[in-house]
């Protein structure tokens, strides 16, 4: 029964995961960067709801929504002061060193205003446990609504990207740059509402992840940032269903390697499941790999 | 007053000069060749013209609005469709989704229908292979569905680059038949051709571009018959 249980600990942890590669693996399909201060926003988000919560006595879910409305903002804002002058540079190392500098700034000015000292988050999630198997397996509320959350974040995803007509926008954006803008895409905006979906999804995640393990510090996105980057490239860089796969697989393999074999080497584990993908299968397991007729 | 006036168009990459005073014009219904070697600025040209290039001199107009600074995607909307160079379909997507990309800046859905129709039309191989993804196609298919996909944004003028280019003869003379039937149609066309003869036998003028400069130009039966163009061009 402990097994069952750490399968679905995994399956939750892994759900955060997932919805922050989700921010990576957009970002990366559309605007071929790797947002390294993704995890940062994250943190961003965690603070402002807990911020909202505590200092304002706000309602959680309007907190949440202010969150959320926070850091896609600040996607965008990051996108257009940092990266975009970057957009046509010669060499893609600028942007990613950019994108380190960013995470920095992040972390540090989220340390002049909250200080260093770790905050203990609220859990605002009210749904109550369930006990299953005469009561020999629990699963809690935090649980249930991280793994439901992150089901629904997927679907809409997919919805929205296949159905809607910026969602073809992305796609289409994603593949060819140039094309699309012949066909009147605004590749600007497009790489913009991809910011601002990817961070107000990192929100979102920040909220999940802290109400599971609620110290919050400035450096609390960071590692979940670069895990998720990790479960983006596991599942193929540039897919969205890789990312939700990724993202679960990996939660699961940090959880069943914290208890069966040790928490002292779970995150050792985690980053040895990228090297070994990268070495077998360098697209990742839903990667593209698109041959271009000539 | 011409549809489209290029005025001594200078572009750079990076500190190489591509073009160096360019100055063209195609009027209304006119089929318009751009000829000339590899490197001679062809594709620049018309990278220019649509916006995926900045000019640093000279000035673009179309139907008197000056387009030199609009960005691509607002150029389409004034009615100016681009077939890229080795066509640029959309590979992941669908035929069915690479032609409603055409229509991108079309609202009215009825006359996106409308044009969808007249394009299965023209391209009855692009309705049998409206599921089939784009990266599945053939590459004169590839090429009827990337001007397909130019002809759904209901275009005053279609630019073409290469149409001709990797497919076989027999798919060149399609190509070159359905640009007639364009042109035929109302649609001003501006075609970019390495295949200078197919070219020339199409097109009303030419014009003909050697290392970034127009060195010569006239209508398009005068130069098929000109010696030099003879020699250079068109292998005689």
């Amino acid at each position: 029964m402990s097994f069952i249980s750490y399968l679905i600990n995994g399956i939750s942890l892994g759900s955060v995961y997932a919805i922050i590669a989700l921010g990576y693996t957009m970002v990366y399909g559309i605007a071929k960067m790797l947002n390294f201060a993704h995890g940062d926003v994250i943190m961003i988000g965690a603070y402002t709801v807990l911020t909202l919560l505590t200092g304002a006595g706000m309602n959680p879910y309007l907190a949440v929504l202010i969150g959320m409305g926070t850091c896609t903002v600040l996607g965008i804002v990051i996108e257009k002061v940092a990266y975009k002058p970057l957009r046509n540079a010669s060499s893609s190392l600028a942007v990613l060193i950019t994108a380190i500098g960013v995470s920095y700034l992040l972390q540090n000015t989220a340390l002049l205003i909250f200080g260093a000292d770790t905050k203990s988050f609220i859990n605002i999630i009210t749904c109550p446990s369930v006990s299953l198997a005469q009561g020999e397996l629990t699963i809690t509320g935090t649980t249930i609504v991280t793994i439901i959350t992150c089901l629904v974040i997927m679907c809409g995803l997919m919805l929205f990207v296949n159905k809607t007509k910026p969602g073809r926008a992305m796609k289409a954006v994603s593949e060819d740059r140039g094309a699309a803008q012949l066909m009147g895409v605004n590749v600007n905006a497009t790489i913009s509402l991809t910011f601002a979906i990817g961070s107000g999804l990192a929100a979102v995640a920040g909220v999940l992840l802290c109400s599971a393990y609620p110290s919050l510090t400035p450096y609390t996105g960071a590692m979940p940032g670069i895990k998720a980057f990790v479960a983006a490239v596991f599942g193929g860089i540039g897919s969205i269903p890789g990312a939700m796969i990724g993202g679960i697989l990996l939660g699961i393999i940090e959880i069943l390697g914290k208890a069966y074999i040790s928490s002292q080497v779970a995150d050792a584990i985690v980053f040895a499941v990228l090297i070994i993908v990268l070495l077998v299968k360098p697209t990742g397991l839903f990667g593209k790999n698109i041959q271009e007729k000539v | 007053m011409a549809m489209l006036e290029v005025k001594e168009l200078q572009v750079y990459y990076g500190v190489i000069q591509a073009l160096k005073d360019v100055s063209f014009e195609v009027n209304q219904g006119e089929v318009i060749a751009l000829i000339g070697a590899n490197g001679a600025g062809k594709t620049t040209t018309l990278h220019t013209l649509t916006g995926l290039l900045p000019a640093k001199h000279g000035s673009i107009m179309f139907e008197g609005v000056d387009i030199t600074k609009m960005p691509a995607h607002k150029i389409v909307e004034m009615g100016i469709a681009h077939v890229p160079e080795g066509r640029r379909v959309f590979s992941q997507l669908s035929v069915y989704e690479n032609l409603k990309m055409g229509a991108y800046t079309r609202k009215d859905k009825k006359e996106i229908a409308e044009n969808l129709a007249n394009v299965y039309k023209r391209f009855p191989r692009l309705e049998e292979r409206k599921n089939q993804r784009a990266g599945t196609l053939s590459g004169g298919e590839q090429q009827m569905l990337a001007m397909g996909r130019a002809l759904m944004s209901n275009p005053k003028m279609i630019v073409m680059d290469e149409p001709s280019m990797g497919l076989s003869p027999i798919f060149v003379n399609e190509i070159f038949d359905i640009i007639e039937k364009v042109s035929a149609g109302g649609t001003t066309v501006l075609l970019v051709e390495q295949n200078a003869k197919k070219a020339l036998s199409i097109a009303d003028r030419a014009y003909v571009l050697e290392t970034g400069k127009i060195v010569l130009s006239g209508d398009a039966k005068d130069l098929i018959n000109d010696d030099s163009i003879k020699k250079a061009y068109l292998g005689e």
